[in-house]
């Protein structure tokens, strides 16, 4: 009953995609486990496997957290961390220099940085060597979070720009996901959030030559 | 206690209301007068001659067995009741009983209760038990949770202020200067077990404000079956604390049983009261007060006391606990109560 | 119903379902999402007339679970690692009382050094209180096994474990068909105990049984067990009927009727093992898994069966102990004893430390080279090991164990003065 599962390296199933991994930073209180377990609602949605899953600390404010989900059209079986990412979104720019964010990052893999500052101001100009530089981009997600949210949490924001920049998933199943999580006025804001970044990306590669 | 005609009914010399029961009202007489009471803890048992314990459960259990008529559940922890009561492959219990574990009986009942509470079934009251050491010690902790959670459960604790199944070692119960295995009066520094130690178990319960706490002894057993009586009639957690003595622990006769607990009441040192939400609401007067030593005396785990010389300093200071209990609760004469 | 949740949320609501009647609560990590869920549904009015019961300790907790069902009530809790183990003279008391308590263990490492993460050394330090263990592959299972756990305990009298892996599956998203609750209702009946304290047919539970009938009423819980090893299979297969989708069971095998080389394991490990089995079948190598599913009672037929044909075989386990080396190994070797092949015990994951497929790449292809030591262990750094080692031969008052390994690693870096 249980079929072999897909892993970036998986060859022989015509029309599967092969399974896409995420790896999320930030800080504990930002909504990093949230973002990837939405991540993961999303795919569901979309009627994919994803699975979704924290780096298991104790419940600490401000101290390094990360998350991670993958999601693809044959059963998820695996359970280590991410270890080779497609994407990585960075939803605290402090943790730059400081932990190694870009380890087993997959040389044509997606990079999210939440920032209003471009790669070269943070400092990550060399990355445009080591990775394809359309598809490294930073977006002002806590500012559009603050804009519509009235709040500093940019996680739901992010999946919206995760969204444009990888094309893995759709707006709306991002958006059908953050509105099922946080219900309400909450959830209208969020998509909202999101739906912004969504199009700030899209505005951003547009920009950016090879995209 | 009063006759139909508000009559005060003592009996010094016989110590017990045995032979004036059949002048109380006969709501009054003691249920073990009647034919048809229980037997809950049946005859058979194993327990020493002049058991306290044995005659404290007894008559408690009676009592609310009469007070629900019929419909009780019990949890006992291990220890001297749970021993002699069930030695394999008979039983002494002729209600539903459960022994768990030396720590557990107060958490077993509230986990009872909680079923009945789910099947609907609250016309079936619970009743847990144990000695002083499993409820004062290694089952205190399950004690305070169903106390604080207010589970309905009435608990009993019969106290023979010792770890009596395993020994006669020494509890949280165990009263200052007491001689126990491993309390042991050795030179001058140690005349038994220490002073300014021990848990007040009836007050701790008061302090959860749960609904009744009373405390009672075997030598006033229709006082003791009015408390059962009166507990059973209230909803929610409630601590009875009976001072049972021990013959074979405390090394007295076992013809001494009830007097002794006459004598620790009389002298002041085990003070008998009931409280409410955690204020006391009643108390037994002392009706002829006693030096602590008419106490002591007549039981060898405080003989280390009486030597030559004696040890007047230490009497002395079980003295002070006892003026100590007379004034605070007001149990003579003429006191506030 | 088809859904993408949290592993705990699903285990919750598929309690729920079996209609417990005293459910008790002593949180510890990572069991909490479960008890919260269900304290939820109560409060919600979703579970009819149940009882939830804070309790003061895990102690308490079984304690509570036990007179409710010696009551006549289906009582359920969950813990972990040191809960279990405070718990543990109750574990005994239950199983020998014979009450079919229903119990999630959410896996995870025994201090000290305190650890909240995942692994089996605390399902495994009660490996013999006479309670049934299963252990779920993945949320789904963890789900079901709660449904046939209930069926199994009150079948046969006797307390189940369901063990899943702290945070790995506790606090993993993954899809989960939730069952309705016809489908419950209809697997699950009413709770009709064998033994009952009531009033209206008194009976004494607990009584003291001395040397001339202990031997005899300890080993009732061993025919139990031995009894569960026909129904578990058959519940396993009834609810693949019901619910259509296997789950549960002794033993599973994957690739492994011509392995040469089968990897046995617990629980949630057993999906990354199959990743890595794929890989090497894909360069031909003839290697597969066993699943076990039940490790008490442990299944020796069955295992004996799925491993006779091998030449070799590695036991990857999340637990050590302490002086010898592995636990499911030895158990293992019990079940192999007369078969030659050669046997390898792993140790692995101890604390939560992930099993990833690059290592066990490395492992598996030192394995099918017979270039294992008999015991192993996957990830260890030796070298902080015997830097330690050489401080406490150097230093009488070395200090802490944990503190200076922790230094070693990088990890802290404050420093007396």
């Amino acid at each position: 009953m249980k079929r072999p599962s897909g892993g970036s390296t998986l060859t022989g199933m015509e029309g599967l995609r092969p399974t896409f991994e995420v790896r999320i930073h930030g800080r504990g209180g930002q909504g990093v486990v949230t973002a990837a377990e939405l991540l993961s609602v999303a795919a569901f949605d979309e009627g994919r496997h994803a699975q979704a899953f924290p780096s298991f600390g104790s419940e600490r404010t401000g101290a390094p957290v990360v998350s991670f989900c993958r999601f693809g059209d044959t059963p998820i079986r695996t359970r280590e961390p991410i270890a080779e990412p497609d994407a990585l979104i960075v939803q605290d720019p402090t943790l730059l220099h400081q932990v190694d964010l870009f380890a087993g990052l997959r040389p044509d893999g997606y990079l999210l940085i939440n920032s209003s500052r471009e790669l070269a101001e943070l400092g990550l100009e060399e990355l445009r060597e080591r990775f394809r530089p359309e598809r490294l981009l930073s977006v002002p997600a806590t500012e559009l979070a603050r804009e519509h949210l009235g709040r500093p949490l940019p996680n739901a924001a992010l999946l919206g720009g995760f969204a444009a920049l990888t094309r893995a998933l759709r707006l709306d199943s991002v958006i059908a996901a953050i509105r099922e999580r946080f219900g309400g006025e909450a959830g209208e804001r969020n998509a909202a959030a999101a739906a912004a970044c969504f199009h700030e990306v899209e505005h951003e590669r547009a920009g950016v030559p090879g995209a | 206690m009063a006759d139909s005609n508000g009559q005060r009914v003592r009996f010094y010399q016989v110590g017990s209301f045995a032979a004036g029961n059949r002048l109380l009202d006969p709501e009054q007489r003691t249920v073990q007068a009647r034919m048809d009471r229980s037997n809950t803890l049946t005859s058979g048992h194993r327990a020493c001659q002049g058991c306290g314990e044995a005659l404290g459960a007894r008559y408690a259990l009676d009592a609310a067995m009469r007070a629900t008529d019929g419909k009780l559940i019990a949890a006992n922890a291990t220890g001297c009741l749970e021993v002699f009561s069930t030695p394999f492959p008979e039983s002494s219990w002729q209600l539903p009983w459960i022994h768990s574990l030396f720590g557990n009986a107060p958490a077993v009942a509230s986990g009872v209760a909680a079923a009945l509470r789910a099947k609907g079934r609250e016309d079936v009251r619970v009743v847990g038990q144990g000695g002083d050491g499993g409820t004062v010690d290694i089952g205190f902790g399950c004690l305070s949770g169903m106390f604080e959670r207010g589970d309905d459960v009435l608990y009993i604790c019969y106290d023979n202020e010792a770890y009596m199944n395993t020994g006669v070692q020494r509890s949280g119960a165990t009263p200052p200067a007491a001689r126990t295995a491993n309390t042991k009066p050795i030179g001058r520094e140690h005349p038994g077990n220490a002073f300014g130690q021990g848990k007040d178990m009836p007050r701790i319960a008061m302090a959860h404000g749960i609904p009744y706490v009373a405390t009672a002894t075997v030598a006033d057993l229709h006082d003791l079956e009015h408390k059962v009586e009166a507990a059973m009639g209230l909803r929610g957690p409630r601590y009875i604390h009976v001072f049972v003595p021990c013959p074979l622990g405390w090394g007295a006769d076992s013809a001494d049983t009830i007097k002794l607990a006459r004598l620790v009441v009389e002298s002041g040192l085990f003070p008998v009261f009931e409280a409410a939400d955690g204020e006391v609401v009643a108390v037994s007067k002392i009706r002829r007060q006693v030096p602590v030593e008419e106490y002591l005396k007549p039981q060898r785990r405080y003989a280390h006391l009486f030597g030559d010389p004696p040890r007047t300093d230490v009497i002395e200071r079980l003295q002070a606990i006892a003026d100590a209990n007379i004034a605070r609760y007001g149990l003579l004469d003429g006191d506030p109560a | 119903m088809l859904r993408q949740l949290e592993g705990s949320a699903a285990v919750a609501e598929t309690v729920g379902l079996c209609r417990p009647e005293v459910v008790c609560a002593y949180p510890i990590s990572p069991q909490t999402h479960i008890v919260e869920g269900l304290s939820d549904l109560v409060r919600a009015g979703k579970l009819g007339s149940c009882e939830y019961v804070t309790v003061e300790s895990e102690f308490a907790a079984l304690s509570v679970c036990i007179g409710a069902s010696a009551a006549g009530a289906r009582a359920y809790t969950a813990t972990a690692s040191q809960g279990l183990l405070y718990m543990a003279e109750a574990l005994y008391n239950a199983s020998g009382l014979g009450l079919p308590i229903v119990m999630t263990v959410a896996n995870r490492a025994i201090g000290a050094p305190i650890n909240i993460w995942n692994d089996h050394s605390d399902a495994m330090s009660q490996r013999d209180c006479g309670w049934i263990q299963l252990y779920a592959e993945d949320n789904q299972e963890a789900a079901d096994l709660h449904v046939q756990a209930f069926r199994l305990a009150e079948r046969l009298s006797l307390p189940v474990m369901v063990c899943m892996d702290g945070f790995v599956l506790t606090h993993a998203y993954e899809r989960v068909d939730v069952p309705s609750a016809e489908q419950v209702d209809a697997f699950l009946p009413p709770f009709e105990p064998r033994q009952v304290l009531d009033p209206a047919d008194p009976v004494t539970i607990g009584a003291m049984v001395g040397p001339e009938a202990f031997a005899e009423v300890k080993y009732l819980a061993h025919a139990k067990q031995m009894q569960a090893l026909d129904a578990i299979p058959e519940i396993a297969a009834e609810f693949e009927l019901a619910f259509g989708r296997p789950s549960g069971g002794l033993v599973r095998g994957y690739r492994s009727e011509d392995a040469e080389t089968i990897v046995v394991a617990l629980g949630s490990v057993l999906g990354t093992i199959e990743d890595t089995v794929d890989e090497l079948r894909g360069q031909g190598v003839k290697i597969g898994a066993l699943a076990v599913k039940s490790f008490r009672p442990f299944p020796l037929e069955e295992v004996r069966i799925a491993l006779a044909g091998a030449k070799r075989v590695v036991v990857l386990e999340k637990a050590l102990a302490v002086g010898i080396g592995g636990i499911v190994s030895a158990n293992v070797r019990m079940a192999l004893s007369g078969i030659d092949l050669h046997g390898y015990t792993v140790v692995a994951g101890l604390g939560g430390r992930p099993i990833t497929r690059r290592s066990l790449r490395e492992l598996f292809g030192r394995a099918i080279e017979d270039r294992l030591e008999p015991l192993s262990f996957l990830d260890l750094d030796r070298e902080r090991v015997e830097a330690e080692l050489a401080r406490m031969a150097a230093d009488g008052r070395s200090g802490p164990h944990a503190e200076n390994i922790l230094r070693d690693s990088g990890i802290v870096a404050a420093r007396s003065h």
